[in-house]
């Protein structure tokens, strides 16, 4: 599964550690996150993401 | 002190730092000031605050106004500490029926100061709000240059409240654009741009699109740090469209450091072949410059030729400072080139051509290096890559 980068603050989503706070369970590819999920550091929305 | 009335009841209600030399690792050799507004209406906003130890200086300021208690509204643009350092004693003394930020916003202030039962309003980019009879539209400018970051627009008076962005670090008694030497003026802006602006240039063109397409019309803009533009707010404007794109001159800098000469010898001789083949060269000692000034003339160069000797087999620990920095402000649209003399490993110069190419510069040259001391033949090559570079920086087309 590919990792995701934020091109506003430079975060990495990585699969295989989702995104807890916003309650995204380990594994989930990226494709699969809901539309309205935001950068956890900057708020950038999810189109603001490019595969790394 | 005079007032400084900078639209019908608006008025600046800052502070003059004449004595910052550091910011977080910027050298701030002219100072700065950090700039607050206070509008007088039905209700009172004040737009941003201060460093926390010019918190006195603010209520003074604000107290030959009217009273700081009197103040019903705060508004928070951007949670940097030089901006919000004095809003926890604000809140305590004005004890304000709503401060204004955005989402990140008070997630940032919530996480600097731990206060989470303050009166937050959070607001969404492009809304609306009357403060009593005084309209503002805030737009939220994310990364610009913090998660934070809001823009304030007062329609009405036609006035622009920017924070960070636009702004300087240079401390005046003069408020105003007109009133200080333009390219004094330019020149701090400039820096401003380079060392905190630069990584963020796409979404700084995407904010100027944004404020085109909302047709925002103002006259005016009020940044948090150095003078208000009010004679030429399009010249800065222009400025950060031109930084943004990359757009760039026939300039180059020679940056380097030495341990005994001989890589000195060097980047004279590349400096005299670029100069010769009429470029705008620069050429910088790393220990003798701050890494913030010769960033700031690196924003409008097109070239940058590196030159180390090699020590424990590594480039000199300034080279590592200068271009750990760097690769942070994401530059684009660069050509480099490297060069070094070495004792007997000699890694330098292959180091720093993997560091060009790491953000994305365009190798002018496989580059040069020399064991001990140049020759006079060596000298020549190094005039020769100097032209060498030269042509490239020439021959160089936007895309
Ligand atoms: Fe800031
Ligand atoms: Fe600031
Ligand atoms: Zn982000």
């Amino acid at each position: 599964m590919k990792k995701y980068v934020c091109n506003l603050c430079g975060y990495v989503y990585d699969p295989a550690d989702g995104d807890k706070e916003s309650g995204i369970a380990p594994g989930t590819p990226f494709e699969d996150i809901p539309a309205g999920w935001t950068c956890p550091l900057c708020g950038a929305s999810k189109d603001d993401f490019s595969a790394e | 002190m005079k007032l400084v009335e900078l639209k019908k009841g608006i008025y600046w209600v800052g502070a003059v730092d004449w004595n910052i030399r550091d910011f977080h690792g910027y050298s701030t050799w002219e100072g700065t000031t950090y700039n607050s507004y206070l509008m007088v209406g039905d209700k009172i906003t004040l737009f941003d605050g201060v460093k926390n130890e010019y918190t006195d200086t603010l209520i003074a300021r604000i107290s030959e106004i009217i009273d700081p208690s009197k103040i019903d509204y705060l508004v928070v643009n951007h949670v940097e500490p030089d901006h919000s350092g004095a809003i926890p004693q604000l809140v305590e003394i004005i004890k304000p029926e709503k401060i204004f930020c955005s989402d990140m916003g008070q997630k940032a202030l919530a996480g600097h100061y731990h206060y989470s039962e303050w009166p937050y309003q959070v607001v969404k980019s492009g809304e609306e709000v009357m403060l009593g009879n005084r309209k503002v539209i805030f737009q939220e400018a994310r990364m610009l240059h913090w998660p934070d970051s809001m823009l304030a627009y007062l329609p009405d008076e036609k006035l622009l409240i920017s924070n960070d962005a636009f702004g300087e670090h240079l401390a005046t008694v003069e408020r105003f654009d007109d009133e200080v030497d333009n390219s004094r003026l330019m020149g701090q802006a400039a820096k401003y741009y380079a060392n905190i602006l630069w990584p963020y240039s796409p979404l700084v063109q995407k904010i100027i699109k944004t404020v085109v397409d909302l047709k925002w019309d103002f006259d005016m803009i009020a940044p948090d740090h150095g003078v208000i533009w009010r004679k030429n707010p399009g010249q800065i404007i222009s400025a950060y469209a031109k930084w943004s794109d990359c757009q760039a001159g026939n300039r180059v800098l020679v940056v380097y450091e030495s341990m005994w000469k001989s890589t000195e010898k060097m980047a004279a001789q590349i400096t005299h072949g670029l100069a010769d083949a009429g470029l705008d060269v620069r050429q910088y000692r790393l220990e003798l410059n701050h890494r913030s000034d010769i960033i700031a003339d690196f924003l409008e160069a097109r070239g940058l030729v590196l030159g180390s000797p090699t020590l424990n087999n590594q480039f000199m620990p300034q080279m590592a400072d200068f271009l750990s920095y760097l690769r942070g402000l994401k530059p684009g649209k660069k050509i480099g080139a490297a060069f070094g003399s070495y004792g007997w490993s000699g890694e330098a110069v292959r180091q720093m051509n993997e560091c060009l190419e790491n953000m994305n510069f365009q190798l002018a040259d496989q580059g040069l290096r020399h064991q001990w001391v140049p020759t006079r033949e060596v000298l020549r090559s190094c005039y020769e890559l100097g032209g060498r570079v030269a042509q490239e920086v020439k021959n160089y087309r936007f895309e």
